[in-house]
């Protein structure tokens, strides 16, 4: 794990990797982050080149492939002072398994380790860089919170939402004893053994239920669909956010996989 | 003919076992207490990570020289009238145990539990060969009744139920009548079918010409071979009988006795949330002159498998494993589908990481991709084996060598293909994306999907937010 600075970096230059899943299903989540990390003293830039971080295809034995993306991010993110994903995911990717890439080219695995230093899941960025020790925010609701398998034990998030979390007004955080156990996302895990996902995600829907939380909060999109998804299909009446929303103060979006009923389609 | 391998059906073993509701019950078990008993005794030894730590340099200088400590353990059990028996292969290792047995005219033999004698496929072998083995680790004497293989490396009948195991006894000790009375219905309180078992067994250990134990340790310093139960099965096993068969694995061999009790602090409170296992059972030898009893032979079968081929490469961390079981105890796929369906004798997260060595990347191809890499195998291993990273090198290598199905390849292939053009990319991704919302509608979800049912079939689908992809928003002006 990384050793946060000693110091608020004052107005550093930040770039937001969205993360696909987020630019694609969750805007709301990258515009909250936007929002956070601008409020909190950021230069914020959104590099255009940027699309995925490359764990679809890492994950399915894909090396080259996924070394090819990964130059492709790291050039994309030239210059900045830090990198913030609000995803731990995609940030873990980034930062723990880029430099393992490039083995075999000392240029760029010197790059690559050089890049991995200034990557960030956004609340660890929030709390360990940029020392935010609370936010403004209101949201009367009882949330459980999911720590997400690859922040918790690639980046060690745990704390940083919590702490976050505490300043919202309304909010009471019920802890699940099953918090840390994996939702069953596991990226193309979910689909290409989709029942034995399914049953992972029952037990954790089952954890959730037991809270008695009506609002279940996490740092990345894939668990969140997830859960979510599992949740509708089960007719609980638990909202689904990502934490970034709720941090944000921006909770006028229906929750995810919610009926939309003023929702227009974009020209 | 090693152990039957089913792993190629991974996915309708995993079907079965879901659709399986005794499984469902004993499951249950591992998900809750099992897991949960490893953070209680973890967490009341405050030098437990660094116990770990001092446990994972062992090993690491261990196999760093392995030659050396072998022959160490070799010279000192053969000087304490050991023998010492290499063996290349699982035949090399069941030919020589049945030598061995057809020297003392064998019929029956007793055994510990041991899974490199599972790996060997030992017990199928010797009962072609009209000797009949009689396993005394309770749950290895139930799978044994019930024609299974072990689902768990430590407990092999964490899969049956207690109302299961008394039918197989009703079945199977039909004469059973303590204190010379029959006892009606059978209990399901497991204190009673433990007496029970205890009781029909004891007989057996009698009866047997060799008792054969596996070893979870092999001290280099000493020649002494150890094993550690929760039983006694495996004292009585090993020194009734006139000859003692140990039959174990190379990366066994620990340097010395101090080394050892490091390990062992970590390994029970690993596997089973105890301090200590109950027995921890250290064999030196063959009965000397002096000693009361004890076995007149010794013999220790050394089985390498494939094991030397991994020092030195990606796998050689996977030889640090002392078998403890907390991957699988805390591994949400096996929590879900248990240990046969893995289809191999190791199941859980170890086995992922190992069957495609020991049987072949083609057979066990599944096993590293039926795993979520939620890391918390590698979060709980008490070596710290990188558990994720090895199934990842498994996934690269079926990959490379197309083992992976084709329309898998092709899919993700032609993913990443897109993913390095991002213009590209954003015209096929929001025409997907604006197709999803136009099924979804006002609904926000999908309920199925085609091509994804192994989503949609037990879970809503998350329809796109309305409004367009953050980045054509983003560009087009939007700020908050």
């Amino acid at each position: 794990m990384l050793t946060p600075p000693q110091e608020a970096p004052h107005n550093p230059r930040v770039g937001l990797f969205v993360t696909c899943l987020v630019d694609l299903f969750r805007p709301s989540v990258g515009f909250a982050s936007v929002k956070l990390l601008e409020e909190a003293g950021c230069r914020l830039e959104v590099p255009d080149a940027q699309v995925c971080c490359g764990q679809p295809a890492y994950n399915s034995g894909d090396r080259k492939d996924t070394a090819a993306i990964a130059r492709q991010v790291i050039e994309a993110f030239d210059g900045y002072d830090y990198v913030v994903a609000p995803s731990g995911s995609c940030a873990g990717m980034l930062r723990d398994h880029y430099p393992a890439l490039f083995a075999g080219d000392p240029e760029m695995k010197a790059r690559a380790e050089a890049f991995a230093a200034r990557v960030w899941e956004l609340t660890s960025f929030l709390v360990d860089v940029l020392k935010l020790e609370t936010i403004q925010a209101t949201l009367p609701a009882k949330a459980t919170y999911h720590d997400s398998c690859s922040g918790l034990r690639e980046l060690g998030v745990k704390r940083q939402p919590r702490q976050l979390l505490a300043g919202v007004n309304g909010l009471e955080l019920i802890e699940s004893p099953a918090a840390e156990t994996c939702c069953g996302f596991g990226g193309t895990f979910c689909v290409k053994y989709g029942e034995v996902s399914a049953d992972i995600a029952g037990r954790k829907t089952q954890a959730i239920k037991e809270t008695g939380a009506d609002l279940l909060l996490a740092g990345d999109m894939g668990c969140l669909m997830n859960m979510a998804g599992k949740l509708q299909r089960e007719g609980a009446a638990v909202t689904v956010r990502h934490v970034a929303e709720v941090l944000a103060g921006m909770t006028d979006q229906p929750g995810i996989g919610e009926p939309n009923w003023g929702g227009s389609e974009p020209r | 003919m090693s152990a039957h391998i089913t792993s190629p059906a991974f996915k309708d073993n995993a079907k079965a076992a879901l659709a399986d509701p005794n499984l469902r019950k004993a499951m249950a078990i591992i998900a809750g207490p099992m897991a949960g008993r490893r953070v209680e005794s973890a967490s009341e030894l405050p030098e437990f990570e660094a116990l770990r730590d001092e446990a994972v340099k062992i090993k690491n200088h261990t196999l760093a020289h392995m030659d050396i400590y072998l022959e160490r353990f070799e010279a000192a059990a053969t000087a304490r009238g050991a023998h010492v028996h290499w063996c290349r292969t699982p035949r090399e290792a069941r030919e020589t145990v049945l030598a061995l047995c057809r020297s003392r005219n064998a019929r029956t033999v007793t055994k510990g539990k041991s899974m490199v004698t599972e790996e060997i496929g030992l017990n199928a072998f010797l009962e072609q060969h009209s000797i009949q083995p009689v396993e005394t680790d309770l749950g290895e004497y139930i799978i044994q009744l019930a024609h299974e293989p072990p689902s768990h490396i430590i407990g092999p009948a964490l899969h049956k139920t207690r109302e299961q195991v008394a039918e197989l006894f009703e079945e199977h000790h039909p004469d059973y009548a303590p204190n010379g009375i029959k006892p009606g219905p059978r209990s399901t309180e497991p204190q009673t079918l433990v007496s029970e078992a205890r009781a029909v067994l004891r007989e057996r250990y009698f009866q047997a010409d060799v008792g054969i134990t596996g070893a979870n340790f092999l001290v280099a310093e000493n020649g002494a071979t150890m094993i550690v139960t929760n039983e006694g099965n495996g004292d009585l096993t090993q020194s009734l009988p006139k000859m003692h068969i140990v039959v174990t694995s190379i990366e066994k061999v620990i340097p010395t006795l101090e080394d050892v009790s490091t390990i062992l602090r970590v390994l029970a409170r690993s596997a089973t949330g105890q301090e200590m296992s109950v027995y921890t059972t250290v064999s030196c030898g063959p009965k000397r002159p002096d000693d009361a009893d004890g076995p007149e032979e010794m013999h220790i079968v050394l089985l390498d498998n494939g094991r030397s081929e991994m020092l030195g490469g990606e796998l050689q961390e996977l030889m640090r494993c002392i078998r403890c079981g907390a991957c699988m105890n805390n591994c949400p796929v096996y929590q879900s589908v248990g240990g046969h369906a893995y289809g191999w004798v190791y199941p859980g997260p170890i086995g992922a990481a190992l069957d495609p060595h020991l049987i072949g990347l083609e057979a066990a191809q599944h096993l590293p991709n039926a795993s979520t890499f939620c890391g918390k195998c590698q979060e709980v291993c008490p070596m710290r084996i990188p558990l994720p990273k090895i199934m990842r090198h498994w996934r690269e290598q079926a990959h490379d060598k197309r083992i992976t199905p084709p329309m898998q390849r092709w899919g993700i292939e032609a993913w990443a293909w897109l993913a390095q053009r991002p213009a590209l990319y954003r015209l096929a991704t929001r025409i997907g994306m604006t197709a999803l919302r136009a099924v979804a509608g006002s609904k926000g979800r999908l309920r199925s999907l085609p091509l994804a049912d192994g989503w949609t079939a037990q879970r809503d689908f998350p329809a796109p937010q309305p409004g367009g992809s953050f980045m054509a928003q983003w560009k087009s002006g939007r700020r908050r």
